[in-house]
């Protein structure tokens, strides 16, 4: 299962709440304000990076280009296209966007 | 391809504030007119749309709190609420407006997967 | 693979539907179907013809107009939420006794059950919204 996060960890629970609530083996992406989760030195790395253990994480890039930070993505987050996002979405018999 | 799919339908907004947890309802009891397999979970701020005693009179908007009461009418019988989510607002099952099924995130996690539509409010 | 996708954002606050269309249109161009566009809550804001953004701004109205001709996607704008906001189509004018219409081409009013049904029909729906 796909779980989709369009806010700052900083700012919502979204991620929070998936990474209690969702079973493992799923993939993350991260759209919008929730490209913030997958910057180097953020307050949430840790938090994320212990969940790469459970969960293939993903960012979209032209979010990232878009703030200004797709040059500090934290190590093992793969950056996707519009493209990349369809095959997630695709490769996934479900999704859900956490809103 | 079977007609009828498993439709949960997530719901994580508080009422009154926004718009989601009235929505949510109303695709819900056509998502069963549709003869669907529904289902409504509440997590997050999403179980204060449950708390009894809604009296929204002051605010001039209609309350919808008796529409949860009705679901079972239409064959919605599964609001599966979050216990830990409760639990962080001071919130039990009592307080709620109608019966609900309480589960523990991890539970909440599995029937997700089980679905084939979720929808989020 | 079929796909729907639901806006629940109207323009410009959100980034909900910029993303809905760029995705929308990475589906089409991956060679998939589009059963279905859904417009619901402020996202029936997408579909006022009306709409005039600065000219160094993208138009987000008629770019989906575009692509609804483009690629014959049917967009659906949820009637009450429609109705609540004042998007309005010449049935809903008659209706309703509006002396205007706003709705943009390449869209269509109509009701709740156009959502469940995309939800049927696609393989996939996908939400973008606050």
């Amino acid at each position: 299962m796909l779980h989709i996060i369009n806010k700052s960890p900083l700012d919502r629970n979204s991620l929070d709440t998936v990474l209690t609530t969702a079973v493992g083996d799923g993939a993350i992406l991260l759209i919008e304000d929730g490209v913030y989760a997958a910057t180097k030195g953020n307050a949430y790395e840790p938090k994320l990076k212990a969940a790469m253990a459970k969960f293939k994480v993903y960012a979209l890039q032209a979010d990232l280009e878009a703030r200004g930070i797709a040059d500090r993505v934290t190590d093992g987050v793969t950056t996707v296209d519009y493209a990349g996002f369809v095959d997630l979405v695709a490769n996934n018999k479900t999704n859900q966007s956490w809103l | 391809m079977s007609d009828i799919k498993k439709f949960m339908f997530v719901n994580r907004k508080a009422p009154y504030g926004t718009i989601y947890a009235l929505e949510s309802l109303e695709v819900v009891l056509i998502a069963a007119a549709f003869d669907q397999n529904c289902s409504m979970a509440f997590l997050d701020d999403g179980v204060y749309q449950l708390k009894k005693g809604h009296q929204t009179k002051g605010i001039e908007v209609k309350g919808f709190e008796k529409t949860y009461g009705a679901l079972e009418d239409y064959d919605i019988e599964k609001l599966y609420v979050d216990q830990e989510s409760l639990a962080a607002r001071g919130l039990t099952a009592e307080d709620l407006c109608v019966p609900v099924e309480v589960v523990s995130r991890a539970e909440l996690g599995k029937l997700m997967e089980e679905q084939d539509v979720l929808l989020s409010f | 693979m079929k796909f729907s996708i639901v806006v629940n954002e109207g323009p410009y606050t959100h980034q909900a539907s910029d993303s809905a269309y760029h995705f929308t249109k990475a589906v089409l161009a991956k060679g998939h179907e589009v059963f279905r566009v859904f417009f619901y809550h402020d996202g029936v804001n997408n579909a006022t013809r009306l709409t005039t953004p600065p000219q160094d701004d993208r138009n987000i109205v008629s770019r989906w107009s575009k692509l609804a001709q483009g690629s014959e996607l049917d967009m659906v704008v949820c009637v009450a939420a429609a109705q609540r906001r004042g998007i309005v189509d010449e049935g809903e004018a008659k209706r309703n006794g509006k002396d205007a219409t706003n709705l943009a081409p390449g869209f269509r009013i109509s009701g709740l059950g156009q959502l469940i049904e995309a939800g049927i029909q696609a393989d996939r729906i996908v939400v973008f919204g606050d």
